[in-house]
């Protein structure tokens, strides 16, 4: 190799030297304008990002208050600036813990199947078709959760458990795909050693694998949660809507955030004889809608940001 | 390859971590009783004025239909619900259909509907209530306004014609001779005119279509059903919706409910002759001059609307209210007999008047169909 | 000391699934672990059947019936023919947020992969992500709220001066509640899954390429179109079609943005001229009864063929690929 580049082109000599230098002019410009055009990309996906950001916090921020975030809006209608958003967030929290209740078990399972047992068709298969279940949108897992529920319950059920076998369809191929790759991180090094001391396999991927992939897995859970803390489209079509507090999601409807701030949004101005007083506030209801758009905005950014500082934090060192 | 993994030190954070999520999201649940404390503050400034009504009632009440009639239910249980802190009324927005269906099938002990019963669902609902049982009357009426976005233009008047001619997409642009015509005194731009209407189906579209139909016949041809018939014109969901996309284009109209169209300009609409503003007291005119429908049962009170009558806005929602004089269940009959009592007291109609800009209900309808609310009872 | 368990070194513990290590509750987590893999098939199984079950009355029904029975249903059409025009909405803001969408992340996939520093790459790539986790409701209320008002001069200038072209043609709204408008969210909201597949494939190229064309005296751009780009060919691909199943099934942003009409009709800056099946559904679901909703779950049928079709084929490209890159 180096005798060749040696005897083809003399180490060292001018001629080559500013050959290398001076890149003709059209090729040069052509790097420089597609080096301009991938700085202006990445600048075109930066400006929504900053300011969606910027136009909810400005929208929403002054109607967030003690009471808007502990006080439900039963009895409020029209104008009323009383009331808040306490009932949609309980509603929110309720549904998506359960939806985490069942995927996660379902997912880390399956993960734990494709990681340490997956071999053959059934594997394959599972791999391939929780990829395809990522893609299935939101409106659809809707509508199954409602053909279910509908089946069983008669077509006007309405409760909150629906929500949340709705979200689990869309969690679990979420939470399997980053369970899936949190496990594989686990050197098989500490598998064998686990072996070699005796200690049974299930014992080994419990005591071993899971706890050494503990961090990942929970920035796994995290972020599928916060992928699914917002969907509307689902939830719109299997808990309804309230406007009184229900912690029970079993029996009645249920409001939930994004829900919230779209049926605020859909409510328009109310009528304020008089103009807007104390009591009367006409755009009232766009106020809700940016203040709880604001609300849920801060909560997907903050578990997005609590699941990447846990896997930077407490992740093994490896290596 | 050397890998070091400090097990134990992760681990435990990272546990520590979970199990701190979870609890960070168990307390967020559990805390704040502070909307029960709200409700009971509200509790106690309503008892002073609804101290008319018995209060003692309790349970839960359900009922659904025309989401037109939302914003004024808000407030009617909001008044009821205050009046009887133990009660609870839900009303599911499904639909004008929705809730005839539900009510027949007796899903719904109550119901709200943009158009009366056909003989079909009236036989349904007396097979639920019992021979001659129904109890219908239009509870909920609110004009309709047809608004425009128009720089410096507030009003205009136009005949039924024009109107009909303009959603049709037959006129289009605002200085058109026929506009001109009737408002000699306006500086018409010639912006062009683009129409917004309602994209789902709303009982405020079939109600307009009707007029269109009956006051414009000539040139309005298809017949009323809910959906907008004309394709490829702008559209909206909801009244909000159809509002907001007005104000956000120039030379925009559409038509809505006339409490929310906020600072739109509205059309004065031409009837026998003369040019009528939309107002409450004008819708509820209409209403109180149209023949009430012959033949049906002592409580149903259904109206022929008669859209020419001078004097009155000829555009109005005339949403029923839908209930059975008897029920099988004591405590629902109790709800409903205590709840359409509040809804059609003059109390209840200001409630309305107030929250959603309806027109209140004329004496001659209240009086037809008080005795039958009274009479509701366990059969 | 759980871990202690007294059991005597099974023989041929190297081969970890020998019988000898497979009883007990070591069968049993396995069996375990096999059944949640299976579930998420059963589930898969189950949402197609479901929806099948509720959507059998609408394809069953003549037309007649859903005529009657439907709100908004033509007299006269077969189920398919009034999906149709729905099918074609779904597909036209898909592919128009594809068109815009591609270029801008494969522009951002390679800045981050190849032109920003590598200590800043982890968290411009976590930033991009943060696009995806927006909830689309609140990209719906931006869009309606903000960015449609800002949008509408740049599309009626469009349509002034360049209607004869296809799609700037016809009557463009004033509210800027178009397809176009729609199309620019949408692109937004793929922007980041088809940004982190390029990403991982771009910075999979290998070296030995990327160093070879450098030693030849390429310009960093160079490098990239002739080293990068051929090797990240089929992902981009497969990226594209992940984000075009996406584009096919947001419900939300196009409920709320776009002004909805059911035509097939090419002119994307005109209003009421499209809609899509996933804001259909949630437009009219509320308010349907009976057959209505059997109509609107047939509808959401459609939309679950259609984008399982599209992700199948994307991930088979993936698949592919994979075989190819483990020769490389």
């Amino acid at each position: 190799m180096s005798v060749a580049t040696e005897s083809s082109s003399p180490g060292g000599s001018p001629d080559t030297a500013r050959l290398l230098a001076t890149v003709d002019p059209a090729r040069r410009r052509t790097d420089r304008t597609m080096q301009v055009l991938i700085y202006i990309a990445f600048a075109l996906a930066m400006i929504p990002l900053i300011w969606l950001i910027w136009t909810v916090v400005a929208q929403g921020a002054d109607r967030i208050s003690i009471d808007f975030l502990t006080q439900s809006m039963r009895n409020i209608f029209g104008g009323d600036p009383r009331g808040g958003i306490y009932h949609a967030i309980a509603g929110t929290v309720i549904i998506t813990l359960l939806a985490t209740v069942i995927s996660v078990p379902i997912g880390i399972l399956t993960a734990i199947y494709l990681v340490e047992y997956g071999k053959g068709w059934l594997a394959r298969s599972v791999t391939f078709f929780v990829d395809v279940m990522t893609g299935i949108p939101s409106i659809v897992a809707g509508l199954f959760a409602f053909s279910l529920f509908a089946l069983i319950f008669g077509p006007s059920v309405r409760i909150g458990i629906m929500g949340a076998v709705a979200l689990s369809v869309l969690m679990i191929p979420v939470v399997v795909r980053s369970c899936e790759e949190m496990l594989k991180l686990v050197p098989n090094e500490l598998r064998e050693a686990s072996y070699a001391l005796g200690v049974p396999k299930w014992l080994t991927i419990v005591k071993v694998v899971l706890r050494t992939s503990v961090a990942g897995l929970t920035t796994g859970v995290l972020l599928a949660v916060a992928r699914v803390v917002g969907e509307t489209a689902p939830l719109l079509v299997t808990v309804g809507v309230t406007d009184s507090i229900n912690f029970n999601p079993f029996e009645g409807r249920m409001m939930t955030l994004p829900v919230f701030a779209y049926r605020q949004y859909s409510q328009g101005n109310a009528p304020c004889p008089g103009g807007d007083s104390a009591t009367c506030v006409a755009d009232i209801a766009s106020q809700n809608a940016w203040g709880a758009a604001l609300v849920l905005i801060a909560m997907v950014l903050a578990l997005n940001l609590i699941g990447r500082l846990i896997t930077r934090w407490f992740a093994p060192k490896l290596g | 390859m050397e890998r070091l993994v400090n097990l134990s030190r992760f681990t435990r954070a990272g546990s520590a971590v979970a199990v701190g999520v979870l609890a960070l999201s168990l307390a967020a649940c559990g805390s704040d009783p502070e909307p029960a404390d709200a409700t009971g503050d509200e509790t106690t400034e309503a008892s002073e004025s609804g101290d008319d009504m018995e209060g003692g009632l309790s349970g839960t009440l359900s009922g659904g239909g025309a989401s037109s009639q939302e914003a004024a239910m808000n407030a009617w249980r909001a008044g009821f619900q205050q009046a009887n802190p133990e009660a609870t009324v839900n009303y599911d927005p499904v639909g004008s259909g929705g809730g005839r269906t539900g009510f027949g099938d007796g899903s719904y002990a109550f119901a709200g509907s943009d158009a009366a019963l056909d003989d079909e669902e009236l036989a349904a609902a007396e097979a639920q209530c019992g021979e001659g049982g129904v109890i219908e009357f239009p509870g909920y009426v609110s004009p309709v306004a047809v608004a425009f976005n128009l720089e410096g233009v507030d009003s205009l008047n136009m005949s039924p014609e024009t109107i009909a001619n303009v959603f049709l997409g037959e006129i289009t642009t605002w200085d058109d001779e026929a506009i001109a015509a009737d408002n000699p005194d306006a500086d018409l731009p010639s912006t062009a005119i683009t129409v917004v209407h309602r994209s789902d189906e709303s009982g405020t579209t079939e109600n307009f279509e009707d007029y269109l139909y009956s006051a414009a016949g000539d040139v309005w041809t298809t017949e009323p059903s809910g959906v907008w018939p004309v394709d490829g014109q702008e559209s909206a969901q909801g009244t909000s919706g159809v509002v907001g996309a007005a104000q956000a284009g120039e030379g925009t109209i559409t038509y809505a409910d006339a409490s929310q169209i906020a600072d739109l300009g509205t059309v004065a609409v031409g009837v026998g002759g003369d040019f009528v503003e939309y107002s409450a007291e004008a819708a509820a005119e209409v209403v109180a001059q149209s023949p009430r429908t012959e033949g049906t049962s002592e409580y149903v009170y259904t109206i022929e609307l008669e859209r020419d009558i001078e004097g009155t806005y000829p555009i109005v929602l005339v949403s029923y209210s839908l209930a059975c004089t008897t029920y099988a269940d004591e405590n629902t009959a109790e709800l409903v007999k205590g709840f359409l009592g509040y809804l059609a007291s003059e109390e209840g109609q200001q409630a309305a008047a107030d929250a959603a800009g309806s027109a209140p209900l004329s004496d001659t309808i209240r009086q037809a169909v008080l005795p039958g609310i009274e009479s509701i009872s366990v059969g | 000391m759980s871990t202690t368990i007294s059991r005597p070194p099974a023989r041929g513990s190297r081969r970890r699934r020998s019988s000898t290590t497979d009883r007990g509750f070591n069968r049993v987590f396995r069996w375990i672990a096999v059944g949640a893999g299976a579930t998420i098939l059963a589930v898969l199984a189950a949402v197609a059947l479901f929806l099948i079950s509720e959507a059998w009355p609408a394809i069953m029904a003549s037309p007649e019936e859903l005529a009657s029975g439907v709100p908004r249903y033509p007299e006269d059409t077969s189920l398919l023919g009034y999906l149709g025009p729905l099918v074609y909405g779904t597909i036209l803001a898909a592919v128009l947020a594809l068109v815009i969408a591609v270029p801008v992340s494969m522009g951002i996939a390679l800045f981050i992969s190849h032109y920003a520093p590598r200590r800043l790459s982890q968290l411009l790539g976590a930033l991009v992500d943060l696009l995806a986790a927006i909830p689309s409701v609140i990209y719906g209320l931006w869009g309606f709220f903000t960015l449609a008002p800002v949008l509408t001069p740049f599309w009626l200038w469009l349509n002034d001066n360049l209607g004869w072209f296809p799609f700037w043609g016809g009557q463009a709204s004033p509210t800027g509640r178009s397809m176009a408008t729609v199309g620019i969210v949408l692109a937004i909201m793929i922007l980041p899954i088809i940004t982190a597949v390029s990403r991982e494939v771009f910075l999979q190229t290998p070296r030995l390429h990327e160093e070879a064309a450098l030693a030849l005296g390429a310009t960093r751009w160079e490098v990239v179109r002739t080293a990068v780009l051929p090797f990240g060919r089929s992902g981009v691909i497969s990226a594209s079609m992940l984000g075009l199943g996406r584009a096919l099934g947001e419900t939300m942003a196009v409920l709320m943005i776009l002004s909805p009409g059911f035509t097939y009709s090419l002119d994307i800056l005109a209003a009421g001229q499209h809609q899509t099946i996933a804001a259909y559904i949630a437009a009219d679901f509320p308010e349907s009864t009976g057959l209505g909703v059997n109509t609107l779950i047939a509808a959401g049928l459609a939309l679950f063929v259609i984008t399982l079709a599209v992700n199948m084929a994307a991930r088979w490209v993936v698949a592919r690929r994979k075989d190819f890159s483990g020769a490389n």
